[in-house]
């Protein structure tokens, strides 16, 4: 049975590391075993390494609206953020940009919202010199932490807005962070709490309906929240709400966003002035 | 709900559910056809129809009708290479009565007459649900390796078959039973957690009344 509640995620990890917990309730729920599960995700960990490795500043996206802004990260800055930081903004405009330019990428827990775990694990997993395994746990970590999202409330941007997608990505990835860094099960919940309340209320309002404006920039958001949900939860911030019941509210406040601003394109950013211009194939 | 519905799939994107999906429709309908179409009629609804043609819904379904995968890099060029296999593309839009918002009908026919027509939804995550083959409806996803009968609607005709699959040792999954009309024509659709074998595809073929089978088996090369 799929976890419906951290709560529960919580007390399987009581005794058993909590990514261990996740793995092992998949394979009851799906009947697959053990070595197949894990060479999956290591599969999702090579592809999102790959899809970094693939990027190229020249491609544009079939609009012209995204690509070529990762390599502006590159290289040193204007010195106000230092380099690992400045590492994972590029990270997440890179993967977000192979996707808008139909490029492979790893679908975590969308296609949308695929910046946001690379961005934070990939940086750092080069910073530290860390081995594939404890990515790799790391990643069950935040599917199961995106599993009680889904059935909680939801991750597709046309039922929850974007707070279901980069929001959703970013509480996945704050979890995956404090478990990277050694953190308790307690610490993750928490991270994921904050981060995702951080998110509450965002909505998905895609230029033209396409993955790119602003999808791309909110990937580089869900990363730094991430980052400093996951340092807050480490350092001994608690969300003074639940888990549970900030995902809760998430989904409640999905279901009281109008359909503008849920992935028809036609609110927020979609619905300005500009946005309309470039979406109109008539002017463009 | 598995963990990799979550996380994954590796795909081109940029939508799981406008590419990934519609490329996982285009692959079920060409596995179940059998062959390469010589001819594809693409009508896109819904969503599919708005949003579709940002999102390369339609070379996602092409490429899914020449077997490639969601995570094929070949995906954005499915159209040249659907040329050069010989394969004419058209794509339209249409209004259908109580679809799924992603839904593609594709109407598929090959150089030597045969023709398919299915219809797809797209559930999300690059999860997709077949609705309807030539218009008779089913419902099944293609994770399981799935058995289509259509045989003539008459009484034994389920005990038939399922008996043919017992001897095979092939468990049943699901089954489900649509017809068009009383005594007219039905289908079975067969779910199996086992694959079939072609020996067991011929016995049910032989079978009276049994008018076509197909066998769809998404794991095989």
């Amino acid at each position: 049975m799929a976890f419906h509640s951290v709560e529960r995620l919580l007390s399987a990890a009581r005794t058993q590391p909590l990514w261990e917990a996740v793995l092992n309730d998949d394979l009851e729920e799906t009947g697959s075993d053990r070595d197949s599960s894990w060479s999956q995700m290591s599969r999702l960990w090579t592809a999102m390494k790959e899809t970094q490795a693939d990027y190229d500043p020249a491609r544009r996206s079939s609009s012209g609206l995204a690509g070529g802004d990762g390599a502006l990260l590159e290289g040193e800055g204007p010195g106000l953020c230092g380099d690992f930081f400045r590492t994972v903004i590029a990270t997440a405009l890179k993967a977000g940009e192979c996707n808008a330019c139909m490029r492979r990428i790893v679908a975590s827990p969308t296609a949308g919202s695929s910046g946001v775990l690379p961005a934070v694990l990939i940086p750092l997993s080069r910073r530290d010199g860390l081995e594939d395994e404890i990515m790799v746990q790391a990643l069950y970590v935040a599917a199961g932490f995106g599993q009680v999202i889904a059935a909680r409330a939801s991750i597709a941007g046309a039922e929850g807005g974007c707070q279901a997608e980069v929001g959703a990505a970013s509480a996945m990835a704050a979890a995956a962070l404090v478990h990277v860094m050694g953190g308790t099960p307690e610490a993750m919940a928490h991270a994921a709490a904050l981060a995702l309340a951080n998110t509450l209320g965002l909505v998905c309002d895609p230029v033209g309906g396409l993955v790119e404006v602003p999808c791309i920039g909110r990937n580089v958001m869900g990363a730094v929240n991430a980052l400093s949900c996951a340092e807050m939860a480490l350092s001994g911030v608690k969300s003074r709400i639940p888990c549970d019941e900030v995902i809760d509210a998430m989904g409640e406040v999905g279901k009281l966003m109008p359909a503008s601003l849920r992935e028809t394109g036609h609110g927020g950013m979609a619905a300005t002035p500009t946005a309309r211009r470039l979406s109109d194939p008539g002017t463009e | 709900m598995s963990i990799f519905d979550i996380m994954g799939p590796i795909m081109i994107g940029p939508s799981s559910s406008h590419t990934a999906g519609a490329a996982r429709i285009g692959r079920i309908a060409r596995r179940l056809l059998g062959k390469c179409p010589a001819r594809a009629e693409l009508l896109l609804h819904g969503s599919f129809a708005a949003t579709g043609e940002g999102h390369g819904t339609d070379k996602a379904l092409v490429a899914g009708l020449l077997d490639m995968a969601p995570d094929d890099p070949r995906l954005p060029i499915s159209f040249e290479l659907a040329r050069e296999a010989g394969m004419e593309v058209t794509v339209g839009r249409i209004s259908l009565q109580d679809a799924h918002p992603n839904t593609a009908l594709l109407r598929l026919s090959t150089a030597s007459g045969e023709t398919l027509e299915v219809r797809g939804a797209s559930l999300g995550g690059g999860r997709v649900r077949i609705d309807a083959i030539d218009g008779l409806a089913a419902a099944f996803t293609g994770d399981l390796p799935t058995l289509i009968i259509r045989n003539q609607d008459r009484p034994g005709q389920v005990a038939e078959v399922a008996r043919v699959l017992s001897h095979r040792q092939v468990n049943i999954a699901t089954m489900q039973l649509y017809r068009d009309m009383r005594g007219g024509l039905a289908v079975m659709v067969i779910e199996s957690d086992q694959p079939i074998w072609d020996t067991a595809i011929q016995e049910l073929l032989a079978l009276d009344g049994i008018v076509r089978v197909t066998y769809l088996n998404m794991t095989e090369v």
